[in-house]
């Protein structure tokens, strides 16, 4: 079981129509967002993904998640072929991938109190002592468990974030997703919730891959880092490895593209 | 000499303070940051310059003096004129600031046309000019293309043509890399650098990215809740924030250069001397 | 430290309360019709024929707003007439709201094949001119109270099926509905729990326009003496009728008339005011 790793993706294609050229009879062309990817995440990895905008980065999490169904090549899932499943064969397995997303206003029902947004995932997968289970998740991620009873709008963009990790982590699911959950956060918050997810890491044993323009915090955060362009793997190594000497050059481009606080650096 | 002086401006919504007597000058060539985090007000202020406040926001009190002249001792009507000939803004979003209905070529030249009465001929053979001085390859083409049959990168070079068309003295960006990958991002930075750098314009650039900060800009004021925190030259900022919070905000932004150093988040204890501060600001003006 | 977006609130408050008081008034009025209204409704006196409103010269006490030029009490007609414009109002209105935005949202959360079919029907029945469907509809179905219920159903069912498509897609695309899927939620599920509550703000002013559009029709119908027996006063009866006898008493016309306007102008600003008033992002 240990040695099965948690994601063995092969050769992954997906595509959507492209609706703005659809002619006026016939099917729309496809535009290809993944050209054949692989790659595998040993159970207890943090792998960062990270790329530009049209790289597929979010196209390629939500189809591990399986929001999104590929056209070919095959997604296991310890050992299980998900590729295909259709939803009330995938409903069992949701437990345990989850994921976390990146505007935090968005994801949360603004209909809902906290509690019941953290709680649906829990009552949809049957799972005993729900209000306990709350709590518990509010105090893994440090918010009070007055916070129940709040509605999104009520709550800072940090804690939003917290909230949206709260019910990823509620279901103790073997793999969490995590697209973009930074990005549209300010620097205190953004330190604060990537302290976090670090200490949960460490505390529940998750696996994470954890989607990023930023290549920052991918290296604070990640043991490996993916690097996609345009849909196919430029690199995947250790990251410590691939700061030091990246190998390919659009790497080296990202990486010398990244303004740092830092008067020394200077960009040629 | 200064292009930009703001003085002392206060602005409210109802009861509530959204600028805390901001004080702030932009000389001719120089590239001076604007950060905080959301809500700190820092967009406000390019706003009130440029005189698209929201209207539930009204400056109480303070002048904005443009080259000289007083914004706010002006008629609406003479406002509006002096802004539109002295003043330009590089927005945040690539993809709405351009009309999707319209061709690039007369959303750039309207403005030549319009407000500083060119003939359209002139108008045309400038916006040329200017496209092919921010780099875009076949500028008779792109002026004819809609701004959905281009990409981001491109579309925010042709807003930057844009706003240099009249030769303002003033520009304003307000968080113009924020919708952009970091590789054109980085482009559009030295792009707009250079321009600034070429026509002598005072730019305000506004940003939550310290980073970015220390590619572009000469000088920074640091907003927290609408109230000045810090004002200083770059190289002091980085070297010694005088200010606690922005040495906290400086140790909470992530550098990838430097992975072991921990990621300090802002400390409450920082937050809160901020915090009393303007409390303490807000008891002595009577917002209480 | 005060942020100023909590400062800028909209004050739902008076409008909400002035129309709900205004419709409250009428539908008491409308179902205590027979106790409320001082004189039957029905009983002519030509001797009594156009009386004047109270504070007219020659007025009688008994007739507060007059009567029209059979002597019939035109407070009392328009009372009773609340029962037939709210009735039409309320059956016709949820109806249409039920039909159209069921299929709205089926068609936008779906989409797909369902989508096909509804938005093409809707493209079809839009078409149509209205006034002439509906003219039609009464002339194939006879007239009567349910033939107008079912001719405003048939007609502008496209109404509600329309926006609420477009808002059912555009809360569909929501990252919390994609986590809903996520947590195994089902899919019929997810548009009843997490998408309907977001969508119903939109459908309560709809509901509430198409109540007051109701009210529009069956009084543009009773106008055109298509809608029920001239025997039941109507407003719609009642503004054809006084617009005879303009020159001789304004006030047969112009009561029903100030009526079916604050009538139709209260839903709209009570649905506005509803919308306000249960979003929890405004409260």
């Amino acid at each position: 079981m240990s040695d099965t790793p948690i994601y063995d993706i092969e050769n992954l294609h997906l595509s959507f129509p492209d609706m703005a050229h659809k002619p006026l009879l016939g099917p729309a062309p496809r535009i290809e967002i993944l050209k054949g990817i692989s790659l595998t995440i040993p159970r207890g990895d943090v792998v960062g993904i990270v790329g530009g905008s049209g790289s597929g980065k979010s196209t390629l999490g939500r189809a591990m998640i399986r929001l999104l169904e590929p056209d070919s090549g095959s997604i296991r899932f310890e050992g299980q072929d998900i590729t295909h499943l259709g939803e009330d064969a995938l409903r069992p397995l949701r437990r345990r991938f989850q994921m976390i997303f990146q505007d935090p206003m968005s994801s949360l029902n603004p209909r809902r109190t906290v509690g019941a947004i953290i709680a649906g995932p829990l009552r949809l997968q049957g799972f005993d002592r729900v209000s306990q289970r709350v709590d518990q998740a509010l105090d893994h991620v440090g918010l009070p468990r007055a916070f129940r009873k709040r509605y999104p709008h009520e709550l800072s963009g940090g804690q939003r974030q917290r909230v949206g990790i709260a019910r990823a982590i509620a279901t103790e699911p073997d793999f969490i997703l995590a697209d973009e959950i930074v990005s549209g956060l300010d620097v205190s918050s953004q330190a604060q919730v990537l302290n976090l997810l670090e200490q949960l890491v460490r505390e529940l044993g998750l696996t994470l891959a954890f989607i990023s323009h930023d290549l920052s915090v991918i290296r604070r955060l990640c043991r490996h880092t993916l690097v996609l362009h345009l849909g196919e793997v430029v690199e995947y190594r250790e990251t410590a490895a691939l700061f030091e000497a990246p190998q390919a050059a659009y790497t080296r481009e990202l990486l010398d593209a990244i303004p740092l606080p830092d008067l020394k650096q200077v960009w040629a | 000499m200064s292009f930009l002086t703001i003085e002392n401006l206060n602005a409210e919504v109802g009861p509530a303070p959204i600028l805390r007597d901001v004080s702030l000058s932009v000389a001719a060539g120089e590239v001076r940051g604007l950060v905080g985090e959301s809500g700190a007000g820092k967009s406000m202020i390019g706003k009130a310059v440029l005189g698209t406040l929201p209207s539930a926001i009204e400056i109480s009190s303070g002048r904005i003096v443009l080259e000289g002249e007083d914004l706010q001792a002006m008629r609406p009507r003479d406002r509006r004129r002096v802004i539109g000939a002295k003043a330009a803004l590089i927005p945040q979003d690539p993809l709405t600031a351009l009309n999707p209905s319209r061709r690039v070529g007369p959303q750039i030249t309207d403005r030549l046309v319009d407000i500083l009465g060119w003939t359209r001929h002139d108008a045309q053979t400038r916006a040329l000019e200017l496209l092919d001085e921010v780099q875009i390859p076949e500028p008779e083409r792109v002026m004819r293309a809609y701004p959905h049959e281009l990409s981001g990168g491109m579309r925010q070079r042709i807003l930057i043509a844009s706003a240099f068309a009249a030769e303002p003295k003033l520009i304003i960006a307000d968080e113009p890399t924020t919708a952009l990958d970091v590789t054109v991002q980085k482009q559009i930075l030295k792009l707009i650098k250079q321009m600034q750098a070429r026509h002598g314009t005072a730019l305000l650039f506004v940003t939550h990215d310290l980073g970015v900060v220390s590619k572009i800009c000469q000088s920074l004021t640091v907003l927290y809740g609408g109230k000045v925190l810090e004002d200083t030259r770059i190289g002091d900022f980085f070297a010694r924030p005088a200010h606690p919070y922005s040495a906290a905000l400086l140790a909470a932004t992530p550098k990838y250069t430097d992975p072991a150093a921990s990621l300090t988040p802002v400390p409450e204890a920082v937050i809160d001397g901020v915090r009393a501060e303007i409390e303490a600001f807000d008891r002595m003006h009577g917002h209480v | 430290m005060a942020d100023g977006r909590s400062q800028v609130k909209r004050r739902a408050g008076a409008r909400l309360w002035l129309s709900a008081t205004w419709l409250g008034l009428l539908v008491l009025g409308a179902v205590f019709a027979p106790l409320i209204a001082p004189q039957d409704p029905l009983a002519q006196d030509l001797f009594g024929a156009r009386l004047p409103p109270f504070w007219e010269a020659g007025a009688d006490a008994a007739f507060p707003l007059g009567s029209d030029s059979l002597g019939r009490d035109v407070l009392s007609r328009i009372i009773h007439g609340a029962r037939i414009a709210l009735g039409v109002a309320l059956i016709a209105g949820t109806l249409t709201c039920l039909i159209g935005s069921g299929l709205g949202l089926i068609a936008g959360y779906f989409r797909g094949w369902p989508d096909m079919v509804i938005s093409r029907l809707v493209d079809i029945w839009m078409a149509f001119p209205p006034v002439l469907f509906a003219i039609l509809l009464i002339a194939v179905l006879g007239t009567g109270l349910s033939s107008i219920i079912i001719a405003i159903v048939v007609i502008d069912w496209t109404r509600f099926a329309r926006v609420i498509r477009a808002e059912a897609m555009s809360q569909g695309a929501m990252d919390y509905v994609a986590s809903a899927q996520v947590a195994g939620r089902k899919r019929f599920s997810i548009l009843l729990a997490e998408i309907l509550p977001n969508v119903l703000p939109t459908i309560v002013v709809l509901l509430t326009l198409e109540m007051g559009i109701a009210v529009i029709v069956e009084a543009i119908l009773s106008f055109v003496n298509l809608s029920i027996s001239t025997d039941q006063p109507t407003w719609g009866s009642m503004i054809a009728e006084g617009r005879l006898s303009i020159h001789q008493a304004w006030w047969v016309l112009v009561f029903p008339l100030v009526t079916l306007f604050l009538t139709v102008l209260s839903f709209s600003q009570l649905g506005e005011g509803l919308k306000d008033h249960f979003d929890p992002v405004l409260r």
